[in-house]
């Protein structure tokens, strides 16, 4: 499987994110560089909202996520509840 | 209340789809073909508009509420860092003449990103691709506009940007990416989403944002780096819009398969040989590196754009053949491109200049196989007719390249002893190219490239000095005049770094701020 | 390494680029909305003709008949440039979503008499179309006119369009449901009430002079319909027979029509100031699609207006000729 990745700026709004990301992908590696944070994954990534929410305490709209978000790869599928980043092959 | 009905709550993507699908219908009082017209003659079959997945699914609104958080938080920090003379907290001066190199080659560039997009978003008939085209327009004015507010207050204090919209339409090493856009925005609206939102945005863009931006990062430049890293989040948008686009027209019709490669072959060349700009900066403009141009090139192109063209491949589409030449070429691409900006420091408006020896120390560990054995005997020649007083000003006008408009500089694929030229007569005419590739992109399309616009010739033909100047006249001097249509301040503008006025100035600013004086 | 720089005074080199201080004739410190309008659209030595429209220059005066010494000479006079455009836009989006929230709270939509809230559904609706055709034409203009003065407003414009359809929709489903919009849709293409208007809108869809394309959507349609549609008959009209709700609902609109008008009004003005010339293709345009536009809205009124919609309508068109009148166009 090919690698996928998010990377965002580091901020306040998403050092919750980034905890939520981890948990939710075990697999998941942190490439932490100058004022942005890499995610690395193993052909798939999941961003789900309830877990965001359970960490910050309020409602989250996974379309804030772009406020924040540096650059990714791989193909995107948006809900309202998860952001999936995937290869097909 | 007893009339009310429970109303079936939408989900986003159904609350999408009557947000921007619904809006559209079938007119019948005038022919498609008129409203739409377009939209055949690259020969793309597209059957079903409506099998294009909208990637983010954002309403205006919900774009309107993100954007201004990004730009109230944009703007803080842009004015901040102007209060407080953020520009004298940059490593050295030297660092300056990337953000003059930016502003007056890639910020234009923005701008005609944000019109192609608004074309093509009207071209297309399906809700879809204009809403995301639309979208990206706007983004893209975005881009241009923050940049230019951005480095405003750079041009304050330093030189070589007073006038970069001018310069971008004659400088002739600015025809280079101009050239490139002029390209995309020409060619018809599905090609023009390949060329910048497939290849462009999709698989360089991390080439030219991430190493400038952490560029800018690591050398203090909080500024740039605050532009940039908010440009790169509606970045995220665009690249998601530039894979949609391409697996749409593949999936539409098998016969949309050649069309397209032969488009991701050229795009991603013509993209590789504007990002020759970024490769110098890179290792040699970034008085702190971040990391080579060769390393840049391994994980955004050959790991991600890997991991891209396998995911591809599905649909029969495969690695651009170019793809080999680059691999060739990552060993020698900046220290070409550097050598020939020092050689041609008068007619730039920036400053270069030799790197010291740690620099020297650092180029020969990324660059093992090259760097000590072709370009460093170079520079240290340089060095020395330098201290001599000799700085080397080359007044030759070199030959370019027909499609890239690059100087013929770049050796040999396998032979870097070795100048590369190609050419290719056409209709009683010569034609000069660097590469095979720039050549078997102007054989498939030379009506096209022969109307290039080429600095060279350009000078040569007359056409490049101030309206009114007498060639003829007595002690009449070419560069000076060339120079003066392009609106440089001779002696600020341009030539070495260690002459110039922003070098003394930064010095001298510095000073002040820690010392007491 | 960071310096406090607090006790620093440096003196710049300069206060703005060569082209703004050309342009506004000193050199002293410009606006962001100058810095970011004036020349950014390329000027000189194109490269190739453009593929899709190979007798013109990528960027050429001439696809449009109104001739400018300095197309920029047109300004806005909201001084729009990204980001006070979209801070505009992100506070009446809070205003917006304040109010729909208010009317979905407190079941507003269902206190609504039935017959009014039939007549916003049938009225509103097919307007939702009327905008995605407006963001079309704004994109068309936005593409092809000259100079960022001219161009740039109207990107504004065609997302602004492809809000207030989305607004319409919001409003659609609030009041009724997906199949409202669906009947609205099928009224839009089949109705007799509507064809005059989608005559007039597909009709649109083909002019390629830019300038043009601005005056038949944006001064004239738009300068009948939203104070025929909204300050008329939503917030003056049905307000009075308990439809205060949906003038909450459709308060961007309104808003918006009033900021817009302003930059609309400059615009015309602008260009028919320039030349007589320009003043005649005017008022020509003006005239044939200003009369295009009220007949064909007249039916569209009619749902709403009944008896009455002869008079509004006269007075509609009055004030708009009286507007243009002071843009120094008669019509």
């Amino acid at each position: 499987m090919s690698t996928v990745f998010l990377a965002l700026q580091t901020n306040e709004d998403t050092r919750p994110i980034i905890e939520a990301i981890l948990q939710d992908n075990p697999s998941a590696v942190v490439d932490e560089q100058p004022a942005m944070v890499k995610i690395n994954a193993d052909g798939r990534l999941v961003v789900r909202r309830e877990t965001i929410e359970e960490l910050i305490g309020r409602d989250y709209d996974l379309q804030e996520l772009q406020v924040n978000m540096i650059t990714m790869s791989g193909n995107l599928d948006q809900t309202d509840d998860e952001i999936t980043l995937f290869w097909k092959s | 209340m007893d009339m009310q009905v429970a109303k079936k709550k939408l989900g986003l993507k159904e609350r999408y789809a009557v947000m921007t699908r619904g809006l559209d219908w079938t007119p019948s009082y005038q022919k498609m073909e008129d409203i739409y017209p377009c939209i055949a003659y690259e020969g793309i079959k597209i059957h079903d508009w409506d099998k294009w997945e909208d990637p983010f699914r954002l309403t205006m609104d919900a774009y309107w509420k993100y954007q201004a958080e990004k730009e109230r938080k944009l703007y803080a920090i842009i004015d901040a860092f102007n209060q407080n003379n953020g520009h004298l907290n940059v490593t050295d001066a030297r660092y300056i003449n990337t953000v003059k190199l930016f502003i007056s080659g890639i910020s234009p560039l923005e701008y005609v990103a944000h019109r192609g997009f608004a074309h093509a978003g009207r071209a297309f008939p399906g809700p879809g691709p204009r809403v995301a085209c639309l979208m990206q327009s706007l983004d893209e004015i975005r881009h241009a506009q923050t940049q230019v507010h951005s480095i405003s207050n750079y041009n304050k204090y330093y030189n070589g940007m007073h006038d970069f919209h001018h310069m971008h339409d004659r400088v002739w090493f600015l025809s280079v990416p101009k050239s490139f856009f002029d390209d995309a925005i020409t060619a018809g609206p599905f090609e023009f989403m390949v060329s910048i939102g497939f290849s462009f945005e999709y698989v360089l863009t991390n080439l030219l944002f991430v190493p400038f931006v952490s560029g800018a990062a690591y050398n203090g430049d909080m500024g740039t780096m605050t532009f940039g890293f908010s440009a790169q989040s509606d970045e995220a948008r665009h690249m998601t819009l530039g894979l949609e686009v391409i697996k749409f027209i593949l999936e539409q019709d098998p016969a949309n398969v050649p069309i397209v490669q032969r488009w991701i072959d050229k795009w991603t060349w013509r993209g590789y040989r504007v990002l020759t700009l970024v490769a110098m900066m890179m290792d040699y403009m970034l008085p702190k590196r971040t990391m080579s141009w060769k390393e840049a090139w391994e994980v955004y192109f050959e790991e991600n754009g890997g991991a891209l063209f396998k995911d591809l491949a599905r649909y029969g589409i495969t690695m651009p053949k170019c793809a080999e030449q680059i691999a060739l070429e990552k060993d020698h691409l900046s220290h070409q491109a550097w050598s020939t900006f020092y050689n041609y420091a008068a007619a730039a408006n920036f400053h270069t200049w030799m790197p010291d020896e740690d620099e020297m120390a650092w180029l020969s560990s990324k660059y093992p196989e090259s760097f000590d054995k072709q370009y460093r005997p170079r520079y240290e020649f340089w060095r020395e007719q330098a201290a001599k007083g000799n700085r080397f000003y080359n007044k030759t006008l070199p030959m370019l390249c027909q499609t890239c408009q690059i100087p013929l500089v770049f050796t040999e694929p396998g032979d870097p002893t070795k100048i590369c030229y190609r050419e290719v007569d056409y209709k009683a005419e010569k034609y000069h190219f660097c590469s095979d590739h720039c050549k078997e992109i102007f054989e498939h399309e030379p009506e096209k490239y022969v109307q290039a616009w080429l600095p060279v010739h350009q000078i040569y033909q007359g056409n490049c000095f101030p309206e009114g100047t007498d060639p003829t006249a007595e002690g009449f001097d070419p560069l000076a005049a060339v120079l003066k249509y392009y609106n440089f301040e001779n002696g600020r503008d341009n030539l070495d770094f260690d002459i110039s006025e922003d070098k003394k100035n930064f010095d001298e600013w510095r000073g002040q701020a820690t010392k007491n004086i | 390494m960071q310096i406090d720089l607090r006790t620093v005074s440096i003196k710049p080199l300069r206060h703005t680029f060569d082209n703004i201080a050309r342009r506004i004739g000193a050199d002293k410190p410009a606006s962001r909305y100058q810095e970011g309008t004036l020349d950014m659209q390329q000027t000189a030595n194109f490269h190739y003709r453009p593929t899709w429209d190979p007798e013109h220059e990528i960027y050429d005066a001439s696809r449009t008949a109104i001739k400018m010494a300095d197309w920029y000479a047109f300004k806005d006079p909201r001084q729009f440039y990204y980001g006070a455009y979209t801070l505009a836009r992100a506070k009446q989006q809070d205003t917006a979503e304040a109010n729909f929230d208010f009317v979905e709270n407190r079941g507003l939509a269902s206190t609504l008499p039935e017959s009014l809230r039939d007549t916003v559904l049938k009225l509103l609706l097919p307007l939702r179309h009327v905008a995605w055709g407006s963001n079309m034409n704004n994109a068309s203009v936005c593409a092809y006119s000259y100079g960022t003065g001219f161009s740039q407003p109207h990107i504004y414009q065609a997302m602004d369009q492809l809000g207030i359809a989305q607004y319409i929709t919001r409003v659609g489903l609030l009041l009724g449901d997906v199949e409202s919009l669906d009947e609205a849709k099928r009224a839009w293409t089949e109705d007799d009430t509507w064809q005059g208007l989608r005559r007039y809108v597909e009709d649109s869809f083909v002019i390629k002079d830019p300038v043009e394309l601005f005056v038949v959507q944006n001064v004239v349609l738009d300068g009948l319909m939203y104070p025929l549609v909204y300050d008329t008959i939503i917030d003056d009209v049905l307000s009075s027979q308990g439809g205060t709700p949906v003038a909450m609902l459709t308060q961007f609109m309104t808003d918006w029509y009033a900021e817009t008008k302003k930059w609309v009004d400059a615009t015309v003005k602008i260009a028919a100031a320039e030349s007589p010339e320009n003043k005649q293709i005017l008022s020509q345009w003006l005239t044939a699609w200003r009369d295009r536009a009220a007949a064909a809205l007249l039916p569209v009124a009619r749902i709403a207006l009944g008896e009455r919609t002869d008079a509004v309508m006269a007075d509609v068109v009055q004030q708009f000729n009286a507007r243009m009148a002071k843009a120094g166009v008669a019509i």
